[in-house]
């Protein structure tokens, strides 16, 4: 990893004295994470160019610190952070350029607040949004960016770029200025912290966002992206099994509203769904429901606040997403009348499961479309065959309407995970015919704005017996 | 005095403070078979004496009680017991667990219990409690018989208590040291001449004698015994016969019968009470009034005898008329003997007014066999280790029994149709039922066979625990992701490194891996060539029809699944292109009738590695090699720059350098094991395991039948190919060399490196089984797995220090467990059975073990 500043104002050498580092010598400096190197490749008055180059230690990384033994999926051994600028340059900047990063200058105090003629080199930096996202950071800020992307692995171009770039920054800034930019914006980029996020974090920022932060046009993605929570040693366990999958899962899991909903956003699907299955549940009279796949707890919430359903019960195959319900149902203070009502169970919906059994109605929302087609037969058989409930509330995502997402591809689905996606006509054939053989009754309803040529985003159906 | 009490009972002491109840109970019982109500009171408020912790007190005596009835253990209650209502809660829980109630009366005078306990000083209720107490005991004497308990003994004196001993008696059903081998037979309904033949076909020697009275007698072919599974009356044109057959062997000891409902109707009506002569009661009737009076007394003398059912052979065997659910068996109750009879009913009746039995076979979880009758089937089919052999001789069908241990069916067809059945037992829909009933019973596993922390039995390894949180992510990844649980029948194991290689710039060498089994006690070895693709497991059908017969799967004739149970490839044409060559090469090399068989289970390394890990490859390895190879290539320019105007950057240059070489290796090396994969022609399969096929698996074959039973199938084909391997003795330095060229010369190829295995499939070490196979990795392939820089002397020290045991264990764990699933699979066992195993691997791999072992 390697960081150079350059500038171009007389005298250049004078950058010496604002970083406190002098031309004439290379000097390095000890790091938890490893060695940091300064010297300078060129030292002249009319142009002068300091380098911070660091020696990330991969083996100290994951050895010697406390909860190392913790994680266990390749990733966290061989990976990009010794080459890319990260958390770690940031770091180095406040340890090793600490002054000048406050705008202070013993020397030469008037330089420190004087806008010089700067440029900068990184290389390389990750960027997960991509050259864009990079030029939408910096040209705010009043500099001219030059971005180097670099290929994958240019033995296979099919593979496309990688997410790594050289950056080039050119502009006219106070040096102060110019490295709480790469202190705040690195970590950013990178999108990810090598140490836990605590409260002074939010300070951290603050302090280096004075005076630009503020009026940035990407202000909200940076302190989103800057105050990231490192990411949860739950999901461990998992990702050993799917190590291939991780990114997918992570989609499912935490981007699934993200994703989803940024399709759907603009009709507020999720509440229409959400309306619609506790309208038929209070409808029937259903006194007993369970929502299965019941996710991070939504349906469930609304569940609870009425009264009528006297038993709740929330099951998912993720342990995960039960957690996040249990957080969000906040069941550690639920008062125990409340609590009463409501069980939430680790299940499967193609294993028969004798818990599922003596319940009014039981709820999937948008969860059939997650099972392979293959599966189909066995979840048919736990639901209408062995649970029994008197009613089943089921939607799924109506593909007729996909055509309506402007940014969906055509034939893709509205969500990674989905397996299948049923039209109008597959849905009613697959509900009718799973009706008649389970001796269930079955009516089908839109739900959303409905068209009239491609119909409602989500179709309903409502079996009981 | 011998009080006798059945072996498993619950012991209910009766009698007031002061009687002498526990000192009873301990000249008499194991210290934990007795649950005492001072002990309890003590357990919930530490004072044995708290009245007030009485109702919490017998809340836990009742909830231990029934743990220990449940587990098939005697129980006795230490309490006063006095009151009524303080022993209907225990005839209760004896009934809920089918275990006879045994009161014991400590009858003493009141004086003698008043005195006792003046001399206990943490006693200290007054005199009015004891006689209250022996007043409500003499008002129970009369009733303990009308509440239910079957055994009452009462003691009387100091000297009766003194003098009484207790003898533990077997239920009439425990026949647990009758070791057979048995034949047991089905329904016969009246029909002699079937059961002649059929004892014939089975070598009894059958005698009738006509002269004088008629005898039948049958002699067993060695020491073998039949089995009767009741009903052995009605509707058939010859009861009479077939009752003295019966009794006469019975008799002599070569038989064991059980009563079927119909007998007992018989017995009922023989001796006098009304019944409705119905379902052909009248031709037994009819039959027996042909016989001499002695007959029928003795008839209904042998019926009343009968034994509602027999667990025999160690629990191996449990036979009753109409089936025995786990919890009923071996225990002796009303509802026993109803279960025994008739079986379970689910209270609804069907289009033939018949009342709809309760399939009490499809929950069935017991380990011993259970063989019964009563409903006739077209066929005998196992579910879940117990099989129905009422083939309706009477109604046309066929005559069945069961030879036991052999799992063999001998049947002989009915000389006529007898009787008409009520409802057809051919229904039409048998004919074109695809699937076995165990097989549609599979369709669907039941969660709680899978969840929570549970224990496998192995062979090769004992117990082997799978912990709940494992569960909880391998029932989320088996949910989600995994194939058809029918199809899962092996996930390969894990495999270790050998012990780390401390010198030179190595971290793996096939020193210490020779070195781990000559510490073993193993001499030979066979070192294979390690491919570096995706393991992949196939299963082959010669097709959709033998699919259909042996996997319970519906137009399909294989699949390909990754060791984490997923399916292979998400394009199935792919899938079905690749099946399809190499059911040719099958075909070719006459495998199939080689062994036997038309499926086969093969464990395979897929190649190029990008094939299946495209993504990871991409995220990970491209990744780190993009981002290091420009990183440095910048740093490297830089320094120079810095150097060529004499900055003291030397070292730091020198070391660059080194790294952006580093680099470039580690791109190398990853890239060897890719290329575009666009037609079945770009792929590679390499078999080195043939696991199983019908009826066997192969474990028991040394490595060097699996080579050679692999190339003989995989000559002539452009996409399978054989496997490189040297056999080694590690007792000898020369051959311990040649493994280390071979090796080196294989990594230094750009090859992964070699998995080194004991000759032996399975073989045993020091202590225990010894690791099936130990991977020895080249320096270059490792550099993917450790980073670009590994091998610097600073890292690769750091390095060195790797801790084996948990891989190790887990490997082996793995192993049996996955050994344990196709054995269990080739037996015919439940799939639950087979994917207990499945499920355990998969749960097991998500334990946490160093990634890069």
């Amino acid at each position: 990893m390697l960081l150079t500043i350059t500038t171009s104002t007389f005298p250049a050498t004078d950058l010496g004295f604002l970083l406190h580092k002098n031309p004439a010598r290379a000097q390095s400096f000890d790091l938890s994470f490893g060695k940091a190197h300064v010297f300078y490749p060129e030292a002249a008055e009319q142009r002068c160019t300091a380098a911070l180059l660091l020696e990330i230690d991969p083996i100290g990384l994951v050895r010697g610190k406390p909860g190392s033994g913790e994680g266990h999926s390749l990733d966290q051994y061989v990976n990009d952070r010794p080459y890319v600028a990260s958390s770690f340059l940031s770091v180095a900047i406040a340890q090793i350029f600490g002054s000048a990063l406050a705008g202070r200058s013993k020397e030469r105090p008037e330089l420190a607040s004087k806008p010089l003629k700067l440029e900068a080199t990184l290389s390389v930096i990750p960027c997960r949004g991509g050259e864009a996202f990079l030029r939408s950071l910096f040209e705010p800020l009043g500099y001219r960016v030059s971005v180097e992307p670099h290929s994958l692995d240019p033995t296979f171009p099919e593979w496309g770029d990688s997410v790594y770039f050289t950056l080039h920054l050119q502009g006219t800034r106070m040096l102060q200025e110019l490295l709480s930019h790469l202190y705040v914006l690195v970590p950013v980029l990178d999108n990810s912290k090598h140490y836990w996020v605590g409260e002074d974090e939010v300070e951290k920022l603050l302090r280096h966002g004075e005076g630009w932060l503020a009026g940035h046009p990407e202000k909200d993605a940076i302190a989103r992206r800057y105050l990231k929570h490192r990411r949860d040693l739950c999901r461990d366990a998992l990702s050993r099994l799917v190590d291939d999958d991780l990114e997918e899962l992570e989609s499912t899991r935490e981007n699934q509203a993200r994703q989803e909903a940024g399709l759907e956003e603009k009709i507020r699907l999720h509440d229409h769904r959400m309306g619609a299955v506790v309208a038929v549940l209070r409808e029937v009279g259903a006194k007993s429901v369970m929502d299965l796949g019941c996710g991070e707890g939504r349906l469930l919430r609304d569940l609870l606040a009425d009264k009528t359903f006297e038993r709740v019960l929330g099951m998912d195959v993720s342990h995960r997403a039960l957690e996040f319900a249990s957080d969000k149902l906040k069941l550690e203070r639920m008062p125990d009348i409340q609590k009463a009502r409501l069980q939430l169970i680790q299940g499967s919906l193609t294993y028969r499961d004798k818990r599922l059994e003596g319940f009014d109605a039981a709820a999937l929302i948008e969860v059939v479309e997650h099972l392979d087609p293959g599966r189909l037969d066995a979840f048919e058989r736990v639901l209408f065959e062995h649970a029994k409930p008197r009613f089943v509330v089921l939607t799924t995502p109506n593909s007729d309407y996909n055509v309506k997402f402007e940014t969906l591809p055509a034939g893709q689905f509205r969500h990674k995970d989905h397996r299948f996606e049923w039209s109008r006509v597959d849905f009613r054939a697959w509900a009718e015919r799973v009706a008649s053989r389970a001796g269930y009754q079955v009516r089908i309803l839109p739900v959303g704005p409905e068209d009239a040529v491609v119909g409602a985003p989500t179709q309903m159906a409502v079996f009981s017996r | 005095m011998k009080l006798k009490i059945p072996e498993l009972s619950l012991v209910v002491l009766i009698g007031p403070s002061g009687s002498g109840k526990s000192t009873f109970g301990r000249k008499h019982f194991l210290p934990t078979e007795i649950l005492s109500s001072d002990f309890c009171r003590g357990l919930v408020s530490d004072d044995e004496n708290n009245q007030a912790a009485t109702n919490a007190a017998f809340e836990v005596l009742h909830y231990i009680a029934g743990k220990r009835l449940a587990a098939g253990k005697l129980t006795v209650i230490d309490a006063t017991n006095v009151q009524a209502e303080a022993r209907k809660p225990l005839v209760a829980l004896a009934r809920d667990y089918h275990c006879l109630p045994v009161a014991i009366v400590l009858d003493l005078p009141e004086r003698l219990c008043q005195d006792r306990n003046r001399g206990r000083s943490e006693r200290t209720f007054g005199p009015h409690v004891i006689r209250q107490q022996s007043q409500q005991l003499r008002k129970s004497l009369r009733n303990l018989q009308v509440e239910g308990f079957r055994h009452v003994h009462v003691l009387a004196s100091p000297e009766e208590i003194d003098a009484a001993t207790i003898e533990r008696e077997p239920l009439w059903n425990n026949r647990k040291s009758d070791h057979g081998p048995f034949d047991i037979i089905g329904d016969i309904h009246g029909c002699f001449d079937e059961t002649k033949a059929l004892l014939e076909r089975l070598g009894y020697v059958v005698d009738v004698t006509t002269t004088g009275e008629r005898t039948i007698a049958a002699k067993p072919p060695g020491n073998r015994k039949a089995v009767f599974v009741g009903d052995l009356v009605d509707r058939g044109p010859n009861t009479p016969d077939v009752l003295r057959l019966v009794m006469g062997m019975v008799e002599a000891g070569t038989a064991l019968c059980v009563p079927g409902n119909h007998d007992v109707k018989l017995l009922r009506k023989l001796r006098g009470k009304d019944v409705q002569i119905t379902h052909g009661l009248a031709e037994s009737l009819a039959q027996l009034d042909r016989e001499p009076a002695a007959f029928r007394e003795k008839t209904a003398a042998f019926i009343d005898d009968l034994v509602s059912h027999y667990v025999l052979d160690d629990n191996g065997l449990v036979v009753a008329h109409a089936g025995m659910k786990e919890t009923m068996q071996g225990r002796g109750s009303g509802k026993v003997r109803e279960f025994a009879l008739y079986g379970e009913t689910t209270g609804e009746t069907d289009e033939f007014g018949l009342p709809v039995r309760n399939n009490w076979a499809a929950e069935y979880r017991g380990p011993s066999m259970v063989v019964y009758g009563h409903t006739p089937v077209p066929a005998p089919e196992w579910l879940n280790n117990t099989i129905n052999i009422d083939t309706g001789c009477v109604f046309g069908g066929k005559l069945t029994a069961l030879r036991y241990p052999e799992k063999e069916l001998v049947s002989v067809p009915a000389g006529a149709m007898y009787a008409k059945p009520a409802k057809p037992f051919h229904p039409a829909e048998f004919q074109t039922q695809a699937l076995s009933p165990q097989q549609a019973h599979d369709d669907l596993l039941d969660l709680a066979d899978v969840i929570g922390k549970r224990i496998v039995t192995t062979r090769l390894h004992h117990n082997v625990t799978i912990r709940e949180e494992n569960a909880i992510a391998a029932l989320e990844v088996m949910s989600r992701f995994a194939a058809n649980p029918k199809w899962l029948i092996y996930l390969p194991p894990t495999m270790s490194p050998p012990e780390t290689s401390q010198e030179g710039s190595l971290l793996e060498h096939p020193a210490q891996a020779f070195a781990y089994f000559r510490h073993e006690g193993i001499p030979q070895v066979l070192c294979e060539e390690k491919h570096m693709g995706s393991r992949v497991v196939v299963v082959l059908c010669r097709n959709e029809d033998a699919a259909r017969r042996r996997f319970g799967i519906v137009s399909e004739s294989g699949i390909c699944v990754t060791r984490t149970g997923r399916r292979f490839f998400e394009d199935l044409a792919f899938e079905t292109e690749l099946l399809a060559h190499l059911r040719e090469a099958l075909d070719r090399s006459e495998s199939w009738k080689e062994f036997d068989t038309d499926w086969v289970c093969l464990d395979c390394e897929l190649m190029p590695w990008s094939a299946k890990a495209q993504e990871l490859v991409k995220r990970q390895y491209a990744a780190v090699g993009a981002a290091s190879g420009a990183a440095l290539r910048d740093s490297v320019e830089t320094l120079k720059t810095a150097a060529a105007r004499g900055a003291d950057v030397a070292s730091l240059l020198e070391r660059s350098v080194e790294r952006a070489s580093l680099a470039e290796k580690y791109v190398t090396a990853y890239r060897g094991y890719c290329w575009p994969v666009k037609t079945l022609a770009d792929i590679k399969l390499a078999p080195f395991h043939v696991l199983a096929t019908e009826g066997k698996t192969y474990f028991d074959k040394n490595h060097l039948w699996h080579m050679s039973a692999i190339s003989r199938f995989c000559k002539g084909s452009k996409i399978l190919i054989e496997t490189g391997f040297i056999e080694v003795n590690v007792t000898d330095e020369a051959s311990e060399q040649a493994g280390i060229r071979w090796w080196e010369e294989l990594t230094s190829r750009g090859g992964e490196g070699m998995v080194v295995k004991p000759l032996d499939f399975v073989a045993r070490g020091r202590r225990g089984v010894a690791q099936p196979a130990v991977k020895c990795r080249g320096p270059e392939y490792l550099r993917i797995i450790y980073g670009p820089d590994y091998s610097i002397p600073a890292n690769l020290s750091r390095l060195r220090s790797r801790g084996l045991g948990a891989k190790r264990s887990l490997a082996m764990r793995e192993f049996a467990l996955g050994v344990e699933g196709l054995e269990r699979f080739v037996r015919n066992e439940p799939l639950r059975r087979v994917h207990e195993c499945v499920f355990g691997v998969l749960a097991l791999e998500s334990e946490p073990v160093d990634p890069r072992l």
